[in-house]
C-alpha cells in the first residue's frame, strides 16, 4: 500500500514514520496492557494527536471550566461509532469520518466543538500501516475542524471478532448563549435549506465495495460543518433547527423534523441539488438520492424573513458553496414530508425501511 | 425486471465476447451487447449507439426517429399559448427566487 | 439525461392531460363507475407512484396495479429453496437486491446472510459468472428472477458459461411469463378491466405479437408503454382513443425501444436454454399453467434444481392476506384488513407489500395522502407513524 504523509516540524502534525514499531501487524499483545500496547499507543496515537491534555497520559483529560464558560452556557455531548467498510474510499476514510461525524453532531446543536475521545477496537492481524494511515487522517481532520483528540482507548480482539477496525469518538462542545436549535420549533412558513449536493457519500460507499462494477468519479463529501454553522449563526442565531443528514439521507432528517414538530414539510425536486453522476447511479440501480447517506451536509430550517440572508451566508463558505433553498414547513398534513416532483405532481417521502438496496425491477 | 435506462456505448472492450462500455449520466459500466448485434450492425460499429441497459445487457437499440415522433405527438397536443389550465391544476415549475441567483458551477 | 428527461418534461403534461380529459368525457364512465386500466409491470407501478400519475387523472379513470412484480409473486417455498441453496457451505449465492428482503417461512436472504450464508448482491448475471470464474473451488448459484425482460440476460449468461466450459455456475430459475399471467387474470369472472398498459421492457424481448391473444380472445385493448411519466400518460391516452373509436388492438407507445417482432437474439437465447414449465405457482394467484421457465435438460449442468436437493415445500400465505384480490384489481390496498397494521413494509404478510413494486408497498410508501385513498369510504388509515 502506498502510504505517503506530508512531514512537518509541528509536533501536532507528525508523520508516522518518525518512530517505527517493529511489528507490522496488530497482535493480541498490543491490547494486553504491557509494553507492546504502550509502544503502540505512544507511536500511533499520542505522537500523532499530540496536545497538552493527551500528552499527560493520565487516565482522563482535564479542563478548567472557565475555558468553557468563556464560550457559552451549555455543554453539548455526543458519541458515535464508525464501522464502515471499506476503510478507505474516494474522498475519505474511516478516520476522517470518525472526526467529522462527531464534530458535525456537536456543531448542529450550535456548539463550538472542542475535544474528542478516540476509542479503537482493532482486529488481530490488522496491518499497523493501515492503522497509522487512519490515525494520520484523523489528525488532519481534527486540525481542519479545530478540535483535539485528548483521550482514548485501545482494545485488540481476536481475528473475526470485529471487521478490521471499529472507532468510537465522543465529543464535547460548548453551545453559544441564546442559540437553541430544536426540531420542535418548526413553524409553517419556515424555510428549509441544504448546503450542497446530496447522496455523494452513500453512492461512493455503495460503489467502493466494487460488487456493482460501475465506474464514476463520485467522491464522499466528508467534511466538518462547524465553520459553516458559525456563518449561519452569525446572521441567524435564532435558527429553528439544524441536523446533519447522515444515514438515511435527507428524507430521514426531514421526516424526523416533521415528526418532532408535528408539522409537515414540502420540498421541491427541482431545487434539490444532486450531482449528475449520482443521478446516473441512482437511475441504473433504482435508488432514490433522497435516502443516500451524506457526511458533509446539513439541513437548516430558518424563519422566512431570514432565508435570503442565511442562504447568502452559507454560500460564502466553502462547505456551503452550492447551498439551496429546497422547501418549506407546512401546517398540514402533519408529520408528513411531501415532494413536489419535477413533473409537477406531489407524493409522500416516507421513512426508509432498512437500507436501500439496488433493484432491477 | 423492468428497470432499464438509456445509455450510450462509448467503447468496445471485447469483440469476441460482445462486451462494451456504456455511459449513463457520466457513469460507466461494462455491458453485453449481443442483443443489438446483427449483420447490419456488427460489434465494431456500435460505438455511439444509444441502447436500453438492463442488468448489464444492452437489450435494444434506440430508434431515434421513433423517439422524435413520440415527442412530436406529445408536443402537438401542447399549444404554444396556454389560455386554459386543466382542472387538475399542475402548477408551472419555477425555481425558488432566491435559488435563481448565480452559484458556482457544480464541480464534477 | 438524454432520452429520459424529455419524457419527464412537465411542459408537455397539460396537453396530454387535456387529451385524456377530452377522450374520457366521450365514454360512459364516472367516478362511481370508472374506467379500469391495469398496468402489469412492476416498473410501471413504481413509476405511477413516483410521479403521482394517478393524481393527474380524472376520477373517472382508475388504475389497477396488476401482478407485475416477479419478486412479489414468488411463493415462500421458492424463497426457502433459495435460502437452502445459500446455506450450502460450498455455495456462493448471487442475487439481485430485490430478493434480499422477501420473506420465506422463517427468514429472508438478508437474515440468512447475517447468519453466515455467503450471499452476494449483484447488478448483473454476468457479475455472478465472474464470481464463478474467480472462485473455481466454490459453486456459484445465481437467483434468476424476473419476467421475459431479464430471462434473455440469464440465458445469454448460461451460453457464455457453456462456451467457456465453466463448471461451477448454475441458476435457480424462477423466471415467469407475462402473457399466461394476463390470461389467468382475464379468465377470472370477478375481474373488471377495460384495458391494459403493457410491459415495455418485456416487449423489447418478446415483441408485441404475443399480446394478440388478449385483444382477440379476451377483447381488451392493450398499449405497450414506456416507463417515463409522459409515456404512461400517452399510453393511457391511446387506450382511451381505442375505446372511443370502438377498437380493440395491440398498440406500441414504446416504439423507440420495442419492435413488433421483438429481439431475435434474446428470443433465441431463451429458447435454447429454457423451456416452459407445465405450471408455476404465483403467490396470491395460485398455480398458473405454462407461466414459468425452467432449464432445458441439455443444460442440466447449469440447473441448481438438478445439482442440489431442495425441500420444495409449499408454504401457505397468511390467512388475512388479501393479495389475491388486490392483484386481480378487485380490492384496493386500503381495503385489506391488515394493510398498515399487521402488514407493513417492515413486516410484510403478503406478496403486495414485499417489494417496492407491490401495490400495497407502493401505496404505503408514496400515496397515503392521495385523493383516491382519502376519499374512499372504508379506508383503513388506522396506521400512523
Amino acid at each position: 500500500m502506498d502510504v505517503s504523509f506530508a512531514s512537518s516540524s509541528s509536533p501536532s502534525n507528525v508523520s508516522p514514520s518518525r518512530r517505527q514499531l517493529r511489528d507490522k501487524e496488530i497482535t493480541l499483545a498490543h491490547g494486553s496492557g504491557g509494553k507492546a500496547m504502550r509502544d503502540l499507543i505512544q507511536t500511533v496515537f499520542v505522537e500523532q494527536f499530540s496536545n497538552p491534555a493527551l500528552n499527560c497520559l493520565e487516565d482522563q483529560a482535564r479542563f478548567e471550566l472557565s475555558e468553557f464558560l468563556d464560550l457559552g452556557d451549555r455543554l453539548a455531548f455526543t458519541t458515535d461509532s464508525y464501522v464502515i467498510d471499506p476503510l478507505f474510499f474516494p474522498g475519505g476514510d474511516i478516520g476522517a469520518l470518525a472526526i467529522n461525524g462527531t464534530v458535525n453532531d456537536l456543531a448542529v446543536s450550535g456548539a463550538t466543538p472542542l475535544y474528542l475521545t478516540c476509542s479503537a477496537i482493532l482486529e488481530e492481524g490488522l496491518p499497523i500501516e493501515v492503522l497509522q494511515r487512519v490515525v494520520y487522517s484523523m489528525q488532519q481532520a481534527a486540525i481542519a475542524a479545530g478540535v483535539k483528540v485528548v483521550t482514548g482507548d485501545t482494545k485488540v480482539v481476536p481475528r473475526g471478532a470485529v471487521d478490521k477496525l471499529f472507532i468510537n469518538t465522543t465529543g464535547i462542545g460548548i453551545i453559544r448563549p441564546q442559540v437553541s436549535p430544536s426540531a420542535q420549533q418548526l413553524q409553517p412558513g419556515d424555510v428549509v435549506l441544504v448546503n450542497g449536493t446530496l447522496g455523494d457519500h452513500g453512492a461512493t460507499i455503495l460503489l467502493a465495495r466494487g460488487e456493482l462494477a460501475l465506474t464514476t468519479s463520485i467522491q464522499s463529501d466528508c467534511q466538518p460543518l462547524n465553520g459553516l454553522v458559525d456563518q449561519i449563526l452569525a446572521v441567524c442565531p435564532q435558527v429553528r433547527a439544524m441536523r446533519d443528514a447522515t444515514r438515511g439521507g435527507l428524507a430521514t432528517v426531514l421526516n424526523e423534523f416533521a415528526t418532532s414538530s408535528q408539522r409537515g414539510i414540502r420540498i421541491h425536486e427541482t431545487e434539490i441539488p444532486v450531482q449528475e453522476e449520482v443521478k446516473g447511479v441512482c437511475e441504473l440501480l433504482g435508488l432514490d438520492p433522497l435516502y443516500l447517506a451524506n457526511e458533509g451536509k446539513l439541513v437548516v430550517v430558518v424563519p422566512p424573513s431570514q432565508a435570503e440572508e442565511v442562504l447568502a451566508a452559507m454560500r460564502s463558505h466553502p462547505a456551503g458553496e452550492h447551498s439551496r433553498i429546497i422547501g418549506e414547513v407546512i401546517a398540514t398534513p402533519t408529520e408528513i414530508v411531501l415532494l413536489k416532483t419535477a413533473f409537477g405532481t406531489e407524493r409522500v417521502v416516507d421513512m426508509l425501511v432498512g437500507d436501500q438496496l439496488p433493484r432491477i425491477c | 425486471m423492468c428497470l432499464g435506462i438509456p445509455g450510450q456505448i462509448v467503447e468496445i472492450t471485447n469483440v469476441a465476447q460482445q462486451l462494451a462500455i456504456v455511459e449513463v449520466g457520466g457513469v460507466r459500466r461494462q455491458v453485453n451487447i449481443a442483443c443489438i448485434i446483427d449483420e447490419a450492425h456488427p460489434v465494431e460499429t456500435c460505438v455511439g449507439d444509444w441502447v436500453l441497459v438492463h442488468v448489464g445487457f444492452a437489450m435494444s437499440r434506440l430508434d431515434a426517429d421513433e423517439a422524435a415522433e413520440t415527442l412530436r405527438l406529445l408536443e402537438a397536443l401542447t399549444p404554444i399559448h396556454e389560455e386554459m389550465t386543466v382542472a387538475v391544476g399542475v402548477e408551472a415549475m419555477l425555481p425558488h427566487p432566491f435559488n435563481a441567483k448565480p452559484t458556482a458551477k457544480l464541480a464534477r | 439525461m438524454k432520452y429520459v428527461d424529455e419524457f419527464r418534461d412537465p411542459q408537455k403534461v397539460q396537453g396530454i392531460l387535456r387529451e385524456i380529459q377530452r377522450l374520457s368525457a366521450q365514454l360512459p364512465v364516472t367516478s362511481d363507475r370508472p374506467l379500469k386500466i391495469m398496468e402489469v409491470c412492476g416498473g410501471h407501478t413504481h413509476a405511477i407512484f413516483k410521479y403521482g400519475i394517478e393524481t393527474l387523472l380524472p376520477p373517472s379513470i382508475e388504475l389497477i396495479h396488476g401482478p407485475g412484480c416477479p419478486v412479489c409473486i414468488m411463493p415462500k417455498g421458492r424463497l426457502d429453496d433459495a435460502i437452502t441453496l445459500a446455506q450450502q457451505p460450498e455455495v456462493i449465492f448471487a442475487t439481485f437486491g430485490d430478493a434480499m428482503r422477501v420473506p420465506g417461512a422463517q427468514q429472508n436472504l438478508l437474515q440468512a446472510k447475517a447468519k453466515g450464508a455467503d450471499i452476494r448482491m449483484v447488478y448483473s448475471p454476468l457479475d455472478a459468472l465472474d464470481i464463478a470464474r474467480t472462485h473455481r473451488d466454490r459453486q456459484v448459484v445465481f437467483f434468476a428472477i424476473g419476467f421475459e425482460t431479464t430471462a434473455p440476460s440469464t440465458a445469454l449468461t448460461v451460453l457464455q458459461a457453456e462456451a467457456e466450459e465453466i463448471q461451477n455456475f448454475s441458476l435457480f430459475c424462477n423466471h415467469v411469463l407475462v402473457v399466461p399471467a394476463l390470461e389467468a387474470l382475464l379468465s377470472n369472472p370477478d375481474l373488471q378491466l377495460d384495458g391494459f398498459i403493457g410491459p415495455g421492457h418485456v416487449s423489447m424481448a418478446i415483441g408485441t405479437e404475443p399480446y394478440q391473444v388478449i385483444t382477440q380472445q379476451y377483447h381488451k385493448p392493450i398499449v405497450v408503454s414506456g416507463f417515463e411519466p409522459l409515456d404512461l400518460l400517452q399510453s393511457i391516452g391511446m387506450l382511451l382513443q381505442q375505446l372511443v373509436e370502438g377498437r380493440c388492438e395491440v398498440e406500441n407507445q414504446y416504439a423507440r425501444f420495442v419492435q413488433r417482432q421483438g429481439n431475435a437474439v434474446a428470443l433465441d437465447a431463451m429458447n435454447r436454454v429454457f423451456q416452459v414449465r407445465d405450471q408455476f405457482e404465483w403467490r396470491g394467484l395460485g398455480k398458473i399453467p405454462h407461466s414459468g421457465l425452467q432449464m432445458r435438460p441439455e443444460y442440466a449442468a447449469f440447473d441448481a434444481e438438478v445439482k442440489f436437493t431442495l425441500p420444495h415445500r409449499r408454504v401457505a400465505d397468511h390467512k388475512a392476506c388479501a393479495c389475491g384480490e388486490i392483484l386481480k384489481g378487485v380490492k384496493k390496498p386500503w381495503e385489506c384488513k391488515v394493510f398498515g397494521t399487521g402488514c407493513t413494509p417492515e413486516n410484510p404478510l403478503g406478496a403486495c407489500m414485499v417489494s417496492s413494486e407491490g401495490a400495497c408497498a407502493a401505496y404505503y410508501k408514496y400515496g397515503r395522502v392521495s385523493p383516491a385513498a382519502t376519499a374512499a369510504p372504508d379506508r383503513n388509515l388506522s396506521y400512523s407513524r
